[in-house]
């Protein structure tokens, strides 16, 4: 099996077995305030980082290029709350256009 | 026609109208898995048994990167927590049984189908939105991971840049909501949200020259939350 098999299945797992558990576990466990603030921290931090390495690094270095000029564009687009698609293709049409002129 | 069966009818229109439009996030995903490296078995593997869209996505993210399994899989583990925290507040409301029934059930326990239940008006129409959206979801999800990743193989040049475009700024559209208003499924403010997201985006940046590809965003991940949630 290669690794990005193995890496679909472990993570499928790991997810179901999570949402399984909510349904499963003493309410208790779940609801102490520390633990539920840090999962409601989790989602913010995760994408946040996400967004970046996705948009400004490549490898172990920092980048820029056309990814981050539409990174740009999708902010003004959501700031203008420009519906998914939308947002979705201006960002891409950025990132060619920038590899077009460069 | 009776204010239940009004009720009814409004609930169930609402849970399928969310379907549809989920479904646009999924051709986004299709296409990211397969930029990403993945083949298009692979993406509909994991749109049908992860379901849980941000973890997919942060899973191809990683594995994009050049992270190695345990980063990409500790990065889709950490998201799916939130699945666990919707369960505990969906149990009073969908009293889901012991055995196949409660295993059918937890699978389509995410986000939407969290926030539809949450905000129906009583019991029946929490448990109608639920399975409505849930299933609705997961068809249109599914379909539209498909045609993603069938599309995005055909990519080259200016079109594959514009996918790389495309990445980015979905994972900025998942996150943007968080930022702006309290999303009915958490109960963490919108400025403290916008806090740890600049520290999230900060430490992986820093990090990055540092560390294997897919470790910053999980190191990010840990110190952020861990601090605004001790905070207070």
């Amino acid at each position: 099996m290669s690794a990005t098999w193995l890496a679909v299945l472990a993570a499928c797992l790991g997810c179901y077995l999570l949402k399984l558990a909510g349904l499963s576990v003493p309410a208790a466990w779940v609801e102490h305030p520390v633990v539920r603030r840090v999962v409601d921290f989790v989602p913010a931090a995760l994408l946040a980082a996400l967004v970046a390495v996705q948009a400004a690094t490549s490898g172990s270095q920092l980048v820029v290029d056309g990814r981050l000029a539409g990174l740009a564009v999708a902010a003004l687009a959501l700031a203008l709350r420009a519906p998914f698609v939308v947002v979705l293709l201006l960002a891409g049409a950025t990132g060619a256009l920038v590899h077009v002129l460069a | 026609m009776t204010d239940a069966a009004a009720a009814r009818r409004a609930t169930i229109r609402d849970a399928l109208g969310l379907g549809v439009a989920v479904g646009l996030y999924g051709a986004a995903f299709g296409a990211a898995a397969v930029a990403a490296g993945l083949d298009a078995w692979q993406a509909c593997a994991l749109s049908l048994l992860m379901f849980t869209g941000a973890s997919q996505f942060a899973l191809v993210g990683v594995l994009g990167a050049g992270g190695g399994v345990l980063a990409a899989v500790g990065s889709a583990v950490l998201l799916g927590t939130r699945n666990t925290v919707y369960g505990v507040r969906l149990v009073p409301l969908l009293q889901p049984r012991r055995g196949l029934r409660r295993l059918g059930t937890a699978h389509l326990v995410i986000d939407e189908s969290t926030a539809l239940a949450l905000a129906a008006p009583d019991r029946e129409n929490a448990r109608l939105a639920f399975t409505v959206g849930g299933g609705s979801i997961f068809l249109g999800w599914n379909a539209t991971t498909l045609l993603g990743a069938l599309g995005a193989d055909a990519l080259t040049g200016p079109w594959l840049a514009a996918l790389d475009a495309v990445v980015p700024a979905a994972f900025l559209a998942l996150l943007w909501p968080r930022l702006q208003r309290t999303v009915p499924q958490t109960q963490a403010e919108p400025a403290a949200q916008r806090r740890v997201a600049l520290g999230g985006a900060v430490v992986a940046l820093v990090l990055t020259p540092f560390v294997p590809a897919g470790v910053q965003v999980i190191a990010a991940v840990v110190a952020v939350a861990l601090a605004g949630g001790w905070r207070r």
